[in-house]
């Protein structure tokens, strides 16, 4: 290198290539996550405090909130593997419209559900209840999902209109095969599959939350510390592949830890299209950053804060608490609508 | 150096590259050149590990590059394909950070800053460092996509088309900032073109392809005749004295 280029590039050293090009961006991130935190909090508040009569903190407002905190522990596990798995997926495949939801990721759940139900019987189904059923399942959903997701998103159908077309074709498909083996069911069977299929936020499959919590933070965690990886899939494979990235394993690898978060929060309350839709495209416009470990918190306070605020009103306003993920899902879907008819493009 | 040795893709029964060998020497700017559809792009790609071969070896530099481990690939050779879309907002200095991904694996250290300092000077785009890609025109934009590979800081640079959708100034800076890298930084620099006139002008050597075979190898001199060409380009081609004793092409 020549001396005067040496000059003029030791003139300008001391600058730092970051997450945020300006140090107000910054500022702004912080007071987002700030912003965030608080409505986070005041909803937690309000879902276990709203109509508590007891004192504050006193034993039977204790009492009073332990009934609730359950509903509490569920948003939150709901918030996180959404935000998480939708977000990363988006890298993944290099797209801010698809995500796993839309995908079809759920409908393979409640496939895989209404199979064993129709094909073992009650009486196969109940014998397998417990943690064995859960891991069972789950991790049926995350094979599958992992082989026909990997396959379809390998690069082989590049284009964005196909993958969102047999993304949607899919999804229908494995719905009306659930429809279909729902309709042969005996009318029991059907009342036991449709008690397992049925979550919603007041009515959600508890029992699994012992290991809903731990594979959820697992899977979140791993994904966390894949951000600097998943910062470099934005770029696409072949940048990817040029930093030295094996653009195939990374994908291989989000998908599934992505399909683990989707199986872990469909058992819990079923499918929600569009929540990690609104999530993460909320989170992309408050951070304004390429930088995952940042985007990705913000991604679960947003889902967490919409989600808890949701069920707050519904359940204390308008006192219809089983409702939350219709109504989320009507905003969420609304958010979707308008954002593809502003892009005009997929 | 980089060496292909029998290298070979076929993309269906009638469409096939290669088999294809060739020793590109190190240092200087080599062009490759050729009619559409004649497999630059694929040679180019297939160096550069974005695609796999059928069958044969190709080295760079010493590695194997399908035996290599992709991390030290990275660190000696650099490609930048013809279309480059990002899903997230970057600025242009955070886009040439990325290239100093293979070294730091994402924690920028100091030395790493300064690489990025020297790849934006030396593609002027101080000014712009801040901007955000889709703030800048077509050619700024090329321009901060170079910097990015250039900050990878690799012996050897492969870029696919550069000139594409750039005006003649545009061009012609890119061009000289590329002449300059391999001058002035020592970098081997693998460069498709499309515009003989560029290759003639700017490059060391010119190796021409057709129909997915390597036909003429060899520096300017040899390669930007008459003849020569026409018989590359399926088109007759004049060559005359251009300015400064330079040959120009003239093919309309």
């Amino acid at each position: 290198m020549s001396e005067s280029l040496q000059a003029t590039a030791s003139a300008r050293t001391g600058r730092r290539t970051g997450p945020f090009p300006t140090p107000a961006r910054r500022r702004r991130y912080l007071i987002v996550v700030g912003v965030l935190l608080v409505i986070a909090l005041l909803a937690t508040y309000g879902i276990l405090g709203y109509g508590n009569r007891a004192e504050f903190m006193s034993r039977q407002w204790v009492t009073i909130a332990g009934l609730r905190v359950e509903s509490v522990v569920v948003i939150l596990v709901v918030a996180f593997c959404q935000s998480f798995a939708t977000v990363s997926f988006q890298t993944a495949t290099q797209n801010r419209i698809l995500t796993p939801s839309i995908m079809g990721f759920e409908s393979m759940y409640v496939a895989i559900q209404t199979a064993a139900v129709f094909f073992l019987g009650i009486s196969g189904v109940t014998l397998l209840d417990g943690p064995a059923r859960f891991f069972l399942q789950a991790g049926l959903m995350v094979l599958m999902s992992v082989l026909l997701y990997s396959w379809l998103l390998s690069g082989r159908f590049g284009n964005l209109h196909i993958m969102l077309l047999v993304g949607v074709v899919i999804g229908g498909g494995l719905g009306s095969l659930s429809t279909f083996m729902q309709r042969l069911l005996e009318p029991n069977e059907f009342d036991i599959l449709s008690a397992r299929l049925l979550g919603s936020i007041s009515n959600a499959s508890t029992e699994n939350l012992p290991y809903v919590i731990p594979v959820c933070l697992a899977a979140g965690v791993a994904l966390w510390l894949r951000s600097r990886r998943m910062n470099l899939m934005a770029l696409g494979r072949d940048a990817t592949n040029n930093l030295g990235l094996n653009h195939r394993r990374e994908l291989m690898t989000t998908l599934l830890l992505v399909s683990i978060m989707m199986a872990m929060t469909t058992s819990l309350v079923g499918p929600m299209t569009f929540l990690g839709f609104l999530v993460a495209t909320l989170a992309y416009s408050l951070t304004d950053t390429y930088d995952h470990r940042l985007i990705l918190p913000v991604a679960f306070l947003a889902g967490y804060s919409v989600l808890a605020l949701a069920y707050f009103t519904l359940r204390n306003v308008f006192y219809a608490g089983g409702a939350v993920t219709v109504i989320v899902e009507l905003v969420g879907g609304l958010v979707f609508l308008i954002v593809l008819l502003r892009k005009g493009r997929l | 150096m980089i060496s292909l040795e029998n290298v070979f893709k076929r993309y269906s029964d009638d469409v096939a590259i290669g088999p294809i060998s060739l020793e590109i020497p190190r240092g200087g700017v080599t062009a490759l050149v050729g009619p559409n559809g004649a497999g630059k792009s694929t040679v180019l790609t297939m160096i550069g590990r974005l695609q796999e071969p059928d069958a044969g070896t190709i080295r760079v530099g010493g590695h194997d590059v399908a035996r290599t481990p992709s991390k030290t690939i990275a660190k000696v050779l650099s490609i930048l394909r013809q279309e480059n879309h990002f899903v997230t907002r970057l600025t242009v200095r955070q886009l040439v950070g990325f290239g100093r991904y293979p070294h730091s694996r994402g924690r920028l250290t100091v030395e790493d800053e300064q690489h990025i300092d020297r790849a934006i000077e030396f593609l002027d785009l101080a000014e712009l460092q801040d901007r955000f890609l889709d703030q800048l025109s077509g050619g700024q934009r090329q321009r901060a996509y170079v910097a990015m590979v250039l900050a990878q800081d690799t012996d050897y640079v492969l870029l696919d088309e550069p000139l594409n959708n750039l005006d003649m100034q545009h061009s012609v800076q890119m061009m000289k900032q590329l002449r300059r890298a391999a001058d002035e930084l020592g970098r081997t620099i693998v460069i498709v073109l499309h515009d003989i006139n560029y290759a003639a002008h700017y490059a060391d050597r010119i190796v021409a392809m057709n129909d997915g075979r390597l036909t003429e190898t060899g520096p300017p001199e040899e390669i930007v005749r008459g003849e020569v060409l026409s018989r590359i380009f399926h088109t007759p081609v004049e060559v005359v004295d251009g300015p400064q004793g330079r040959p120009v092409c003239v093919y309309f």
